[in-house]
C-alpha cells in the first residue's frame, strides 16, 4: 500500500485499525491512539479497554438528547464516553491486574521516541521544570502482548524519533513491535528496524535521514 | 461493627490528624469524593501525603485542599493534566514533594496494603527512571522490582449506593481506586448519592463489602 503522500492522523489511525486482528481486546492510549477508534468497524470485534475500569468502551459521548454526558462515564483522557452492549466495568486494581497479566491483545501508544530495538520513551522529556506523568503507560508497555506505536516519524524541528537509543527517560525495554508513522510503518525488536512501507519517501531517502540501519521486508 | 452513618460530611471527616495518609478516590473528577474534600479543608488537617491517581483538576475538590497548602506530599501516578494548574505551580515553587507511581503499581501497591501482603514483585517500569533505587529479582527469566505497600490513615471515597451495613455500589468509571482504596485505610470514608435499607442490594451486586467500611454520609 505504499503511497505517493505522507499520512494524515486519520489515515495513521486507519492503517493501525486495519492490523489489528478482529476479535482482538486493545487499549488505546490517549491523544493520537484514540482516533484508531474512529475506523474500527462494528463487525471487527474489537472490544476497547480503558484503563480507568472499562471494557467494550463506546464512542465519545455527544451530549445530544439521547446520548446525554455522563460524568461518571468517561475513557482515560478523561472524556465522555458511553457504554456499548457487554460493557463492564472493574476497578484500577482488576484494571492493572488484566494489563499486567498478559491478557489484552494491543495496545496502541503515542511516543517521544521509539529505538530500533524497541525500546519506548513516551512518559517524560527530562526537562527540569517538566512536570512527569506517566498514568498507565509504563503498565500497558510492559502488559500487552503486543504493542502498537503511532507517531510522526520526525520531530517538529526535524530530529527523527525513530532511533538507535533513546535519549529521553523510558517507559519500558524491548516492547515495541510495530510503530506507525506518517512516512513509513516498520518492524522494531531484537533483529532492529524493518521498513514495512513507505508514504511519500523512499527507502533510500529513510535510510539517510535515519541513524539506525533499516531492512527491507524479505 | 458496620458503619457509622454520619449526619453530615463534616461529621464524617471528624478526627483526621494533622501528618496523616489520605488515599483520595477518583480519576479525574470521576469518583472524586468533593464533599468530603472540602470537609477535611473546613475541619483544619495539614501537612498530609494524599495518595490519588491525579493532583487535582481545575479549582475544586483534590486541588482545592493542595490550594489550601495542606498537602506536603502527594503520590500519584499522573498530576500533569490541562487543568491541573493549582498542582503545578506548587510544585514549580518547590511548594509540594512528588512521588510519580505507574498507575497500575499505585492501585497494587495499595491492594497489597489492604490484603495483608508485605511486598511484591512486579514487571512495571524495569530498566526506567522510576526503577532507580529499587530491588530487582529475576524470576522464570524476567526481570521484576519490589514494591511495597501504601496504606493509608484515612481513604475518602465516593461510592454510588450504600445499604445500612455500609455495603458499597459504584457507578460506572466512578468505581475507578474506590473499592482498592476501602480495603487500604485505617478509616474508610465514603459518600454516596443514596442508602437504600439492608437487604435491597444485590448481594452479587455488592462491590466493597461492609467490612471494609467505616462511616458513611450521603452528599
Amino acid at each position: 500500500m505504499s503511497g505517493g503522500t505522507a499520512l494524515t492522523k486519520d489515515e495513521m489511525a486507519a492503517m493501525v485499525a486495519r492490523d489489528i486482528p478482529p476479535g482482538s481486546y486493545v487499549n488505546l492510549g490517549i491523544g493520537q491512539p484514540t482516533l484508531v477508534a474512529d475506523h474500527l468497524t462494528a463487525g471487527s470485534g474489537v472490544v476497547l479497554h480503558t484503563e480507568n475500569g472499562m471494557l467494550n468502551m463506546g464512542p465519545a459521548a455527544t451530549g445530544g438528547p439521547d446520548d446525554p454526558v455522563d460524568r461518571d462515564l468517561t475513557n482515560a483522557g478523561k472524556q465522555p464516553v458511553t457504554e456499548l452492549p457487554g460493557s463492564s466495568y472493574f476497578s484500577s486494581a482488576d484494571s492493572f491486574a488484566m494489563m499486567r497479566g498478559g491478557h489484552l491483545d494491543v495496545c496502541v501508544l503515542g511516543a517521544f521516541q521509539v529505538s530500533a530495538g524497541g525500546d519506548l520513551a513516551n512518559w517524560h522529556t527530562g526537562e527540569p521544570d517538566a512536570i512527569p506523568a506517566v498514568g498507565g503507560a509504563m503498565d500497558l508497555a510492559i502488559g500487552a502482548k503486543r504493542v502498537f506505536v503511532m507517531m510522526t516519524l520526525f520531530a517538529k524541528d526535524g530530529t527523527p524519533k525513530l532511533v538507535p537509543s533513546c535519549t529521553y527517560p523510558l517507559t519500558g525495554v524491548g516492547r515495541v513491535d510495530r510503530v506507525y508513522t506518517d512516512v513509513a510503518v516498520f518492524q522494531v525488536g531484537p533483529s532492529g528496524a524493518t521498513v514495512l512501507d513507505t508514504f511519500g519517501v523512499s527507502y533510500d531517502e529513510l535510510a539517510e535521514r535515519l541513524d539506525v540501519p533499516l531492512a527491507r521486508p524479505s | 461493627m458496620s458503619a457509622a452513618f454520619c449526619d453530615s460530611a463534616a461529621e464524617a471527616v471528624a478526627g483526621v490528624e494533622d501528618g496523616s495518609t489520605v488515599l483520595v478516590g477518583g480519576f479525574g473528577m470521576a469518583g472524586m469524593p468533593v464533599q468530603l474534600i472540602d470537609a477535611l479543608i473546613d475541619q483544619g488537617a495539614g501537612d498530609l501525603t494524599v495518595v490519588s491517581n491525579n493532583a487535582g483538576n481545575g479549582d475544586s475538590g483534590l486541588a482545592a485542599l493542595l490550594a489550601k497548602g495542606r498537602v506536603r506530599k502527594v503520590i500519584c501516578s499522573f498530576p500533569r493534566q490541562h487543568d491541573s494548574w493549582v498542582f503545578d505551580r506548587l510544585y514549580r515553587d518547590g511548594k509540594i514533594e512528588l512521588e510519580l507511581v505507574p498507575q497500575g503499581n499505585l492501585a497494587e501497591r495499595m491492594r497489597a496494603a489492604g490484603a495483608g501482603i508485605g511486598a511484591f514483585y512486579c514487571p512495571t517500569g524495569v530498566g526506567t527512571p522510576l526503577a532507580d533505587g529499587k530491588e530487582t529479582r529475576e524470576i522464570g527469566g524476567r526481570t521484576y522490582l519490589l514494591e511495597y505497600p501504601i496504606r493509608g490513615d484515612v481513604a475518602l471515597i465516593c461510592a454510588h449506593r450504600a445499604d445500612r451495613m455500609g455495603n458499597l455500589v459504584y457507578r460506572r468509571t466512578a468505581r475507578n481506586f474506590g473499592p482498592v482504596m476501602a480495603t487500604a485505610a485505617t478509616t474508610v470514608v465514603a459518600q454516596v448519592t443514596e442508602v437504600v435499607d439492608t437487604g435491597e442490594l444485590d448481594p452479587e451486586a455488592v462491590v466493597t463489602p461492609s467490612i471494609y467500611v467505616d462511616r458513611v454520609v450521603v452528599a
